[in-house]
């Protein structure tokens, strides 16, 4: 098997919470937890799970926007997590992020065609015209033209906006891209035409994406593998169609239990249906830290944090019940 | 007519609503038309600009600054609400007879009050009491509990801070169902929200509506959702309504080109993805005739110069096109 | 339409902000073409005393001040003084305010710490008491009316500018052209002060005003400007004795004052419409 063109090891990114008044002890934030995972070349990638799962997070102390707590970051081979700035920077062109509110992303006092223009001025010293002619090729693989160039970001439409972000990223010819709720508030029809435009850029430039997103039917269609998160830990990973054929951790079967969808009736089995919120992050329950929502908790599950394990078929499975089986 | 005045709740008929900008006049709603019935939950759908949300704020007269309704009525209860004077339909619509429950939970809270304080306002502006004192709180408890937030009786006090995006649109419920409303216009209730607590929402949803014979206008962009929740859809387009029938005929056997676009281009497991060519037109400037001519492909003749009246292509299902598909 | 042309639209609707811009106008023209408006342009220096405290006339407009001197003409050369010293002075602060103020917010650390509290120090002096210590030290000049202007008024930039960008800190296209590679100095040049630019122009326009006042004042305790400078501050100073009889000695010199302060403040206000929704949140 060829090596991984990214490898996360048990990486761990905890922010500071709350300081609490009387013993000011502080209470750190587990927004990623021990996650481990590899990615392949050449596949898409998919982060799966609710708000507050670490998905973002994850995705950004990949890049390198956040520097991990614990844990470590290979990319092609190479230790990425703890660089020092200069050599940051190199990796930098190489695994670029594409934001998941594309008209924040772009600064709204400059023309378009020179935030396009921007990273290449950044990292290359090629001359103003080559750097042009970049971006009007980019232009125009994203499907805009070249009179964009003098608009300002908020005169285009959202999906115009996500080419932009796009077009932006790669100029720098990129290996690996993360996406970052690539198709949230879009219409139908737009995110359609913006998952073409996905699966057209990966080809032509040979991408490999991380493909972060709560939206579990585009999810399906556009992923090779995933890994389910919950908590700030993976709570089960594998190839993409498994998962949805058989999922087996309680999370999992749960949330593709609610993913609306045409033709379905609402389920009147409670027994899918899950109740209650997800923990504080300041103060997860000990054990699994699904536990509480569990409808197949049994005792062990409040004390022993369950173990990414491997099932059959390839998959990751992190819970109790695997022992059982 | 073609469908029972007498049964119907609400009715809406050529429905014309205009914005005027700084950019020129936006023809968000062009002669709409819309049914709902005693009871019945109906799904308002379609793309951002359609005009589903205008759609929502014209029936309550609760439209921004430069919106103006130029043409058309809203027959509630066999009354015309757009004839109605302001004062009427504030004291006995708006609130009290349909009520509506926002989009953005987040937002939708005043944050220096206590939530106590806000539902027990909505009571008395209803006129139910004098004052705040006078409100038996016992009737909220129960409306809480019925939306499922625990231990009601502690809740009031609390903040909005203090409540999740799901409980606080529990809460929006409750304020919406408290009144004992004929009516709920739902807007987009559930998009802020994940899809398990989703899920949540929209189970607690009918259950609640069912039991009470309240009519729901359950507005959104997802179809999945529309699906599961809503016994008839409405399909709307840049400000036209386009189809509009039972939700599972609508789904399986559409008849509309849009419909049938719209629902291909919905994300399948195959990994086919197809879109809808060309892009969702201006309303300042929309296109003559049959606002989707310019990119349906059954587009010919009188499409580009007409536009197209309401006909029924099977018992309860209506469709706006001059070549319905089939 | 472009944005540029959209926001003179607006600007215009605002009546109040329509009529500050006008006053601005005209204050930069007397200012421009003093030599060529004024009836009288040599009684900046020579003196009439067959003239003396004339009331207003078709021969002198706004009537003489106590040398003879045609007050109209000394009002359109003082127009000039004050246009250069408010000019100079806020020009002078934002030059000084705006840098610190970028890096007290961008950085965190103890150089931030460090800039604000001076800034503090600055600002819990009242201005005026300040401006007068400064110029009565440095002694009474119009060089030294513009310096202690600019030291009281740069700490009003720096303050508003740290807030914007601490803001500004953690917004999207920060982070992610700082994500692409842009190091500090040109994040904080090229999108920063770009992004913070409306507030500055506001604070400008309102700083003119604070600044002309303030000249003003320092003009007529006599610590700014010198008779016979045609300064509109001087002016009223010169004409204390000679209260109420001639009238128009003070009431001239003192509206001219009023009228541009106004303006510059009316304008101020105006332009913090138009700029914010324009190029903050976009159109609609």
């Amino acid at each position: 098997m060829e090596e991984p063109i990214l490898e996360v090891r048990e990486l761990s990114k905890y922010f500071r919470g709350s300081v609490s008044f009387l013993s000011k002890k502080v209470r750190w934030i587990r927004a990623v937890d021990g996650v481990s995972f590899q990615v392949q070349k050449g596949e898409t990638f998919g982060l799966v799970g609710e708000s507050g799962c670490g998905k973002s997070t994850l995705g950004k102390t990949i890049l390198g926007i956040y520097r991990p707590t614990e844990g470590s970051v290979i990319f092609k081979g190479r230790m990425i997590s703890h660089l020092p700035r200069k050599e940051a920077k190199e990796v930098r062109k190489d695994i670029q992020y594409v934001y998941q509110d594309p008209g924040a992303s772009l600064d709204p006092y400059w023309k378009v065609g020179s935030t396009l223009s921007e990273p290449l001025a950044i990292h290359t010293s090629l001359p103003k015209e080559s750097i042009r002619n970049q971006v009007l090729k980019m232009l125009d693989d994203v499907g805009l033209k070249e009179e964009h160039l003098s608009l300002y970001p908020h005169e285009f439409s959202g999906g115009q906006q996500r080419r932009l972000g796009l077009a932006r990223i790669l100029c720098l010819n990129p290996s690996l891209v993360i996406l970052d709720e690539p198709t949230s508030g879009l219409d139908v029809s737009v995110q359609a035409t913006i998952l073409k435009l996905f699966k057209e850029l990966k080809n032509s430039f040979d991408l490999t994406y991380i493909f972060i997103s709560h939206n579990l039917s585009v999810v399906r269609m556009m992923c090779d593998r995933m890994a389910v998160m919950y908590a700030g830990k993976i709570v089960e990973m594998g190839e993409t169609q498994a998962i949805f054929n058989d999922p087996i951790h309680p999370y999992t079967k749960v949330l593709l239990a609610a993913i609306p969808q045409v033709g379905k009736k609402l389920n009147r089995e409670e027994d899918l249906s899950l109740s209650g919120e997800p923990p504080n992050p300041e103060n997860f329950p000990l054990g699994c830290r699904f536990w509480p929502r569990c409808h197949y908790k049994m005792d062990i599950c409040e004390s022993v944090e369950p173990v990414l394990a491997a099932g059959t078929d390839g998959g990751w499975v992190a819970c109790h019940l695997i022992g059982q089986r | 007519m073609d469908q029972n005045l007498k049964e119907a709740l609400l009715v809406v008929t050529k429905l014309i609503v205009q914005f005027h900008t700084d950019r020129g006049v936006v023809k968000a709603l062009d002669g709409a038309e819309l049914r709902v019935g005693k009871g019945e939950v109906v799904g308002l759908i379609g793309e951002s600009g359609c005009g589903k949300t205008t759609m929502a704020r014209s029936i309550l007269r609760v439209l921004p600054s430069g919106g103006r309704i130029i043409n058309g009525a809203v027959f509630f209860k066999g009354r015309d609400l757009l004839a109605m004077e302001e004062r009427d339909l504030n004291t006995s619509v708006r609130g009290k007879m349909i009520t509506l429950i926002p989009q953005d939970p987040f937002n939708s809270f005043n944050p220096v009050f206590s939530v106590g304080t806000q539902i027990k306002d909505i009571l008395k502006w209803k006129g139910e009491a004098k004052a705040n004192r006078g409100i038996d709180e016992t009737i909220i408890w129960d409306m809480l509990g019925q939306v499922q937030i625990p231990s009601p009786e502690g809740q009031l006090k609390k903040y909005p801070y203090q409540f999740s995006g799901g409980q606080r649109q529990r809460l929006m419920i409750a304020m919406a169902l408290l009144p004992s409303p004929d009516l709920v216009i739902a807007d987009e209730p559930t998009t802020a929200l994940d899809v398990t607590v989703e899920a949540q929402i929209l189970r607690l949803m009918t259950g609640l509506v069912r039991g009470r014979e309240i009519s729901v206008l359950f507005i959104t962009h997802d179809l999945g959702v529309a699906s599961e929740v809503c016994e008839r859809i409405v399909v709307m387009y840049a400000g036209q309504d386009m189809e509009d029938g039972p939700a599972e005929i609508l789904f399986s056997d559409p008849r509309h080109p849009y419909t049938i676009e719209l629902l291909e281009s919905l994300p399948n497991p195959e990994g086919k993805i197809r879109d809808i060519p060309g892009e969702v037109p201006s309303l300042i400037h929309p296109p003559e005739g049959c606002r989707f001519h310019p990119r349906c492909p059954s587009a010919r003749g009188s499409c580009s110069r007409q536009r197209p009246e309401r006909v029924e292509v099977a018992l309860g299902h209506w469709t706006r096109c001059f070549h319905p598909v089939r | 339409m472009s944005g540029l042309r959209l926001a003179w639209i607006k600007f215009s609707r605002d009546r109040l902000a329509f009529t500050g811009f006008l006053i601005i106008l005209c204050l930069i023209l007397t200012a421009l073409f003093a030599g060529v408006l004024a009836p009288y342009p040599e009684d900046t220096f020579k003196i009439r005393p067959a003239e003396r405290l004339k009331p207003p006339s078709l021969k002198h407009f706004l009537g003489t001040d106590s040398m003879g001197r045609d007050i109209f003409s000394r009002l359109l050369f003082g127009a000039r003084i004050t246009l250069i010293i408010s000019i100079i002075a806020v020009g002078a602060s934002l030059l000084i305010g705006v840098p610190l103020g970028l890096i007290a917010g961008y950085f965190e650390n103890w150089l931030s710490e460090l800039i604000m509290r001076i800034a503090d120090v600055f600002l819990s002096i009242p201005q005026i008491i300040l401006a007068i210590f400064l110029a009565q030290t440095l002694g009474p000049s119009i060089p030294n009316v513009i310096l202690a202007l600019s030291i009281t008024y740069w700490p009003w930039f720096t303050r508003i500018v740290f807030a914007e960008t601490r803001v500004l800190k953690n917004a999207v296209f920060i982070e992610a052209t700082e994500a692409l590679g842009t190091g500090p100095l040109q994040t904080i040049v090229l999108h920063v002060l770009p992004n913070v630019s409306s507030p500055i122009i506001v604070r400008s326009s309102i700083g003119m005003g604070y600044t002309i006042l303030t000249a003003a004042v320092l003009g007529f305790l006599g610590v700014g400007a010198q008779p016979p400078t045609p300064e509109w501050g001087v002016t009223i100073a010169e004409s204390r004795q000679y209260l109420p009889e001639a009238w128009w000695y003070a009431t001239f010199p003192g509206l001219a004052i009023f009228l541009v302060v106004l303006g510059f403040n009316m304008f101020g206000d105006g332009l913090r419409d138009i700029l914010d929704p324009r190029i903050r949140r976009g159109f609609e």
